[in-house]
C-alpha cells in the first residue's frame, strides 16, 4: 500500500507521559474510503493516539500524517476536512442543539448552513430537538448531536471515540446504519475505537490491536477470527486483552514486543 | 466540490472573520438569553459606584477638590471597572470553555489560536460594555454624573484600559489553561495586584519612590493620572497617554506569549481534551 492509497498513515508514534510510555512506537496505516477499528482495553493507548492525530497532542516521537499533513505541525490544513466524536468532549449545555450546531457550522465555513443543519439534524433524528437545550437531553440523544457535529462539514476522514458506546441497540444501529451510508456516498475514512465487538464486525474493514501502547496484532475481523480460532472478535478482544495471545498465535506481534 | 476549492474556505480574511463570529456568537447564546448574566455583569459596578457616589455626596460639602471636581471618584471607579471588566471578559470567556468541555471541540475545528483569542477580546468588549455601561447609566440617573462628559479623553482611556485588561485577562487564561480550574480564583483576584500601583483614587506621588518605579511600568497608573489631569486640570496628557499605549503593546504581547506557551504545555501534556470541570 502506498502512501497516497492512505488517508493515515502512522510511524513509530510514541508519546510519553514523564516515564509513563502511553504509546509506544506505533506504526500502521488507514487506506481511503475504509473503516479501521482501533481497539485495546482501558489505557491501551487509543484515545491517546486519536489525540495525536487530531492535533491536541504532541508525538514525543514518530510521524503521523493524515490526508498527506503532518500532525501537529500542518493541522490547519487539515483540520478543515476532519471531524471527531469523542466521550471526551462536550458541548455548551445552555445552548440550543441548533445554535450549538449553527457554531460549528460557522467555525467549519459552510456555505448553506441552516439546510446543512436541518439535513444532518433529519439524518441523526434530532429534527424535534433543535430548539431544546443541549443540557437538558440524554446521553444517547448528546451522544447522536455529537454525530451530527462530526459529520456537519461532510469530513473526509471521520475520526470517532466510542460513537455509539451510549446508544441504545435501536438508535445505535441505525447510527451505524447512518455512518455506512455517510461512507458509501463520500468515500470517508473511519478510525474507530469502540468497545463494541459486534460493531466492528459489522462496520469494520481492519482492525489494529492495541495493548499497553503497542500494535500488538492487526488484520481484518474476519482474518483475525479465523487466525485467533475463535467464533468472534469478543472472544479475540479477550485473548488480546488477557494476554493468552502468545499461545494462540504464536510469533505473534505482541510475543515480539514482550522479547 | 474539489479539495482547492473546499480550502479556499477555511483561508484568508473572511473565512477568519467567519470563525472570530463563531466564537462571538457562542458566547452571544449565551449571554444575551439570560438576563441573570447580564444583571450580574452590572451589578458590581453598578453597586461600587453608588457606594462612592454617595460618598461624595457626603464629602463634597467641606471638601474642596471634590468641590472642584464632583465626579472625580465616579470616574475613577467607573474606569478601573472597565480594567476588571475588561480582564474578567476574557478569562470567563475562556473558562466558560472549560466548564462546557468544549475546548477538544474548538481546536479540532478549523479555528487558529490568534481567531479564539480575537474572539475573547470581543467578547470582553461587549461584556465591559454591558457591565460599566450599566453602572455609566445609573450614574447619570442617581448622581447626574456623565463620564461622557469628558470628551475625546475617554476613549483614549478606555482604550488603554481595555487592552491592559485584555492582556492580564490572556496571561490568567494560559495559566488557568496550565493549572487548571483551582486557579479560576486567578481570573477574579489577578487584578487587585496592581490596583495599589494604578493610583485608580489617589496621585502616584503618593506612593513610595520604589513603588513608583514599578507603578510607572503599569499602563493604568498613566491612565489614572492622566484622568485626574484632565478632571482637575482640564489637561489631557498625551505623555501619559503614549506611555499607556506603548506599554500596553509589551503587555498584550506578553499575555498572548503565555496564552500561546500554555497552549503548547496544553497539547503536550493532552489536557485539551481532558480537562474540565
Amino acid at each position: 500500500m502506498t502512501a497516497l492509497d492512505s488517508a493515515i498513515v502512522v510511524t513509530d508514534l510514541s508519546k510519553s507521559y514523564g516515564a509513563v510510555e502511553a504509546v509506544k512506537s506505533v506504526s500502521f496505516a488507514v487506506r481511503r474510503g475504509t473503516t479501521t477499528a482501533l481497539l485495546g482495553g482501558n489505557g491501551a493507548g487509543k484515545t491517546t493516539t486519536l489525540s495525536m492525530l487530531l492535533g491536541l497532542l504532541t508525538p514525543t516521537a514518530g510521524r503521523a500524517t493524515v490526508l498527506g499533513e503532518e500532525m501537529p505541525a500542518q493541522r490547519h490544513r487539515v483540520l478543515p476536512r476532519i471531524n471527531f466524536t469523542s466521550p471526551y468532549v462536550d458541548m455548551p449545555k445552555r445552548l440550543t442543539v441548533g445554535e450549538n450546531l449553527s457554531v460549528f457550522a460557522d467555525l467549519y465555513g459552510l456555505r448553506r448552513p441552516r439546510e446543512r443543519i436541518d439535513e444532518v439534524a433529519e439524518d441523526c433524528d434530532l429534527a424535534g430537538l433543535l430548539k431544546r437545550p443541549y443540557g437538558s437531553l440524554s446521553a444517547g440523544q448528546r451522544t447522536r448531536v455529537s454525530l451530527a457535529k462530526a459529520v456537519l462539514n461532510e469530513p473526509d476522514v471521520l475520526l470517532l471515540d466510542e460513537p455509539t458506546a451510549s446508544l441504545d441497540p435501536d438508535v445505535g444501529d441505525r447510527m451505524r446504519t447512518y455512518l455506512e451510508r455517510y461512507q458509501h456516498r463520500t468515500g470517508c475514512t473511519m478510525l474507530l475505537a469502540s468497545h463494541h465487538m459486534g460493531e466492528v464486525e459489522r462496520m469494520c474493514d481492519d482492525v489494529i490491536m492495541l495493548r499497553a501502547g503497542i500494535v500488538v496484532d492487526q488484520g481484518s475481523p474476519r482474518d483475525l477470527i479465523a487466525r485467533y480460532g475463535r467464533e468472534n472478535m469478543e472472544e479475540v478482544f479477550l485473548d488480546i486483552a488477557r494476554g493468552r495471545i502468545e499461545e494462540r498465535v504464536p510469533g505473534s506481534a505482541a510475543e515480539e514486543g514482550a522479547a | 466540490m474539489n479539495v482547492a476549492a473546499r480550502i479556499e474556505r477555511y483561508t484568508g480574511a473572511a473565512a477568519s472573520a467567519r470563525r472570530v463570529r463563531a466564537v462571538l456568537r457562542r458566547h452571544g447564546y449565551l449571554i444575551l438569553k439570560s438576563w441573570t448574566r447580564i444583571a450580574s455583569m452590572m451589578y458590581y459596578p453598578t453597586v461600587t459606584m453608588v457606594v462612592w457616589g454617595f460618598l461624595t455626596l457626603y464629602l463634597a460639602p467641606t471638601n474642596n477638590f471634590l468641590k472642584d471636581a464632583p465626579g472625580f471618584f465616579i470616574g475613577a471607579v467607573l474606569l478601573w471597572d472597565l480594567l476588571f471588566r475588561g480582564q474578567l471578559g476574557v478569562s470567563l470567556t475562556f473558562i466558560e470553555e472549560f466548564y462546557a468541555r468544549n475546548l477538544g471541540n474548538l481546536f479540532v475545528s478549523p479555528l487558529t489560536l490568534p481567531e479564539y483569542i480575537a474572539g475573547q477580546l470581543a467578547m470582553s468588549m461587549l461584556r465591559a460594555l454591558i457591565g460599566v455601561g450599566g453602572a455609566c447609566l445609573f450614574a447619570f440617573l442617581l448622581f447626574r454624573y456623565s463620564i461622557f462628559s469628558v470628551g475625546f479623553p475617554l476613549i483614549a482611556f478606555f482604550a488603554n484600559l481595555l487592552a491592559f485588561g485584555w492582556a492580564i485577562g490572556l496571561a490568567m487564561s494560559g495559566m488557568i489553561l496550565r493549572l487548571g480550574l483551582g486557579a479560576e480564583e486567578l481570573a477574579w483576584a489577578a487584578i487587585f495586584v496592581i490596583a495599589p500601583v494604578s493610583g485608580v483614587y489617589y496621585p502616584i506621588s503618593v506612593l513610595p519612590s520604589w513603588l513608583q518605579a514599578i507603578a510607572w511600568g503599569i499602563p493604568s497608573a498613566h491612565v489614572f493620572e492622566g484622568m485626574r489631569s484632565v478632571l482637575l486640570q482640564g489637561v489631557f496628557r498625551w505623555d501619559h497617554f503614549w506611555a499607556a499605549a506603548v506599554l500596553n503593546v509589551f503587555y498584550l504581547a506578553l499575555g498572548a506569549a503565555v496564552f500561546a506557551w500554555s497552549m503548547r504545555y496544553a497539547r503536550d501534556r493532552g489536557t485539551l481534551l481532558q480537562m474540565g470541570e
